[in-house]
């Protein structure tokens, strides 16, 4: 694979993903010392906000111990030369939220629905190109569909207004020639004005060959998250991607001792439990089951003492997108019933 | 004698509504409004012996008298529901709104339908389908003590959501939890929304959570739970309990599923069915009122 030369724009998302690790605990002090940090260590984009979004603090997917305002307003002005993203899922965020982001200074918003369902993102992505934002179309459990279905997802999001789209392995379900079909499509299918970009999760550990078959595909944006900081087993660990690039000469900007640092030493004593690959987590990539459900069915197991496998790959055979975190419980209840 | 009805729309909610209609026995739909004269519900509307015009509403206003229309069903979007609403007003006719517009009152009818008797209201608003589904659970556990936050999460099948539905979402996120508060009686509501292309479709699946103000009354909050999924059942008789209520610190949990009765779209669109049965139902009380002269319908110009 020969990368030489590619010129990629990573984004870090251990303070929005990452907050699924944290059970959405992140302190306005975290916050800001992780994204300053990482501003210094040159990475170009930061994604803040509750692990589900803009309008993500609730009783189903988790209070945020601050609100995204609070989170933003924190984060945004201590920026030097980092950009901030935020995230909405329609259906749950709306564009009043968009609205109070755009004022706190976000510069892209990523409007993320399930990879058949673009044209409940209609309302959002077009208010965004109205206050000039970068508006990323997230295409999320992109294994759930075909390349040439997800390319007509995302002309729809074009359409809107979208000047990005992502495949996002929401699962981290993807092998590399998975991800090259997809990421392909988009290229191929797309005009050259729009950027294509990939969320990878790394349940199957894949983060990082993902991601490089995305550049080699067409993909310019690359999502990870310092210290694998997410949902499962995290994102695409960032300081080993910069590594990586690195010794490819694929350039991204970002100082790779600097982020080794961030890494280690403030991203690293902030996770309450590692975000690795235990047997709940594979199970996720295994199954292709919504990254963000893990914590929920750890929990679950622990209240109704079903185990949290059995509960994911139930949700895997009913097909449960993102967003459903409630059919952890009622399934754990259900398995429950079934056993007695 | 049966009340004439004209139907706006004719996506999913407008062509399961008029099967609904037709089995009523004291309304009688006569119209049925659609934009595409190929659309598959002017289509089933023409075959079942309805007056159609894919003109709009304006189609419809020229015949309103000599039909003597007097309840209209808006199932277009809650962005033309206000010009429509004033063009049937004008004319003197009841509607019953089935976008999120919610220009006018709230019912939910095992909830508040009493509530409307005798108010002479000209435009009452059904909320939404998640909001149909789940508020009358929220008002079972706010009826035994006070919710301080009340959450629903309404996930229906993509096939069942039409280019209305996905146009309003956040019409439907906002009204829904709006509602929550104003007829579920929570102090605070919020309300989710999620699409699940599963095949084969999957049933209406909706979720509560009430976070009680005091440790919750477990035995007082099941017992009431139980009363109002009966009442519901009584016009949707999919409507089920799945799991729960569960009680977690103050946190009370309900899980429902709908199953629709497969008039237009099949079963698994339980969304369709609870709107159009509760439209249906909030229609029939106001046509007894029409019937028995508490209700006199007035034009507002």
């Amino acid at each position: 694979m020969n990368l030489k030369g590619k010129k990629i724009k990573l984004h870090d998302n251990a303070l929005r993903d990452g907050m699924h690790s944290v059970s959405h605990q992140f302190s306005l002090d975290d916050m800001v010392r992780m994204a300053v940090a990482l501003d210094e260590a040159g990475m170009p984009l930061i994604e803040v906000t509750h692990g589900d979004g803009l309008g993500g603090s609730s009783v189903n997917y988790g209070f945020g111990k601050h609100t995204n305002r609070e989170y933003l307003e924190a984060v945004v002005p201590k920026m030097k030369n980092a950009k901030i993203s935020a995230l909405l899922l329609p259906g749950l965020g709306t564009v009043d939220d968009l609205e109070m982001a755009a004022g706190c200074g976000i510069s892209t918003i990523r409007v993320a629905t399930h990879c058949t369902e673009a044209d409940v993102s209609e309302q959002h992505i077009q208010k965004a190109r109205e206050y000039g934002l970068d508006t990323v179309g997230f295409l999320m459990m992109a294994h759930m569909t075909s390349p040439e279905a997800l390319l007509e997802q995302a002309k729809k999001m074009v359409d809107y207004g979208a000047n990005c789209i992502y495949a996002t392995d929401s699962a981290g379900y993807l092998l590399p020639d998975d991800v090259t079909d997809r990421i392909g499509a988009l290229r191929e299918g797309l005009s050259n004005d729009i950027e294509i970009g990939f969320h990878g999760h790394h349940n199957m550990a894949m983060g990082i060959s993902n991601s490089l078959a995305a550049i080699e595909a067409g993909a310019v944006r690359i999502d990870g998250s310092v210290a694998g900081f997410g949902a499962g087993a995290g994102n695409t660990p960032l300081e080993v991607m910069v590594a990586v690039c690195n010794r490819m000469g694929i350039e991204t900007g970002v100082d790779v001792d600097k982020i080794m640092d961030v890494a280690e030493d403030i991203a690293l004593p902030l996770m309450p439990t590692p975000t690795r690959i235990d047997r709940d987590s594979l199970t996720l990539g295994y199954a292709g089951v919504y990254s963000s459900f893990l914590l929920h069915a750890k929990r679950a197991e622990k209240n109704h003492g079903v185990p949290a496998r059995e509960i994911l790959m139930a949700l895997g055979e009913m097909g449960a997108v993102g967003g459903q975190e409630d059919m952890i419980e009622d399934v754990a209840l259900d398995i429950k019933k079934k056993s007695a | 004698m049966a009340i004439n009805c004209a139907m706006i729309g004719s996506g999913n909610i407008g062509t399961d509504l008029m099967a609904k209609l037709q089995r009523s026995p004291n309304l009688n739909p006569v119209w049925m409004v659609g934009i595409d004269s190929e659309s598959d519900g002017l289509l089933k509307a023409r075959e079942a012996g309805l007056k159609t015009t894919h003109e709009g509403v304006d189609g419809l206003i020229p015949h309103i008298e000599e039909d003597n229309i007097q309840i209209a069903f808006d199932a277009t979007s809650a962005y033309v529901h206000g010009e429509n609403n004033r063009k049937l007003q004008e004319k003197g006719v009841l509607v019953i709104d089935l976008t999120p517009a919610a220009i006018g009152p709230f019912c939910v009818p095992p909830v508040n339908l009493k509530e409307h008797v005798g108010e002479q209201e000209m435009n009452v608003n059904m909320v939404t389908c998640g909001g149909q589904a789940t508020i009358p659970m929220v008002a079972a556990v706010s009826q035994v003590q006070p919710v301080e936050y009340g959450e629903i999460v309404a996930t229906v099948a993509s096939k069942s959501a039409g280019p209305g539905t996905r146009k309003n979402i956040d019409e439907f996120t906002r009204t829904t939890a709006r509602a929550v508060e104003e007829i579920g009686g929570a102090k605070k509501g919020k309300a989710i929304i999620i699409l699940n292309p599963a095949e084969p479709p999957l049933i209406m699946r909706d979720t509560v959570h009430c976070l009680t103000e005091t440790e919750p009354d477990q035995k007082a909050i099941t017992e009431s739970v139980h009363a109002m999924i009966k009442e519901v059942q009584k016009y949707v008789p999919g409507y089920k309990l799945k799991n729960g209520p569960i009680f977690d610190g103050n946190r009370v949990s309900v899980f429902l599923e709908v199953e629709g009765l497969g008039d237009y779209l099949p079963k698994y669109a339980g969304n369709l069915d609870i709107m159009t049965a509760a439209g249906t139902r909030t229609a029939e009380m106001f046509a007894e009122e029409i019937e028995n002269g508490t209700l006199t319908l007035t034009k507002l110009t």
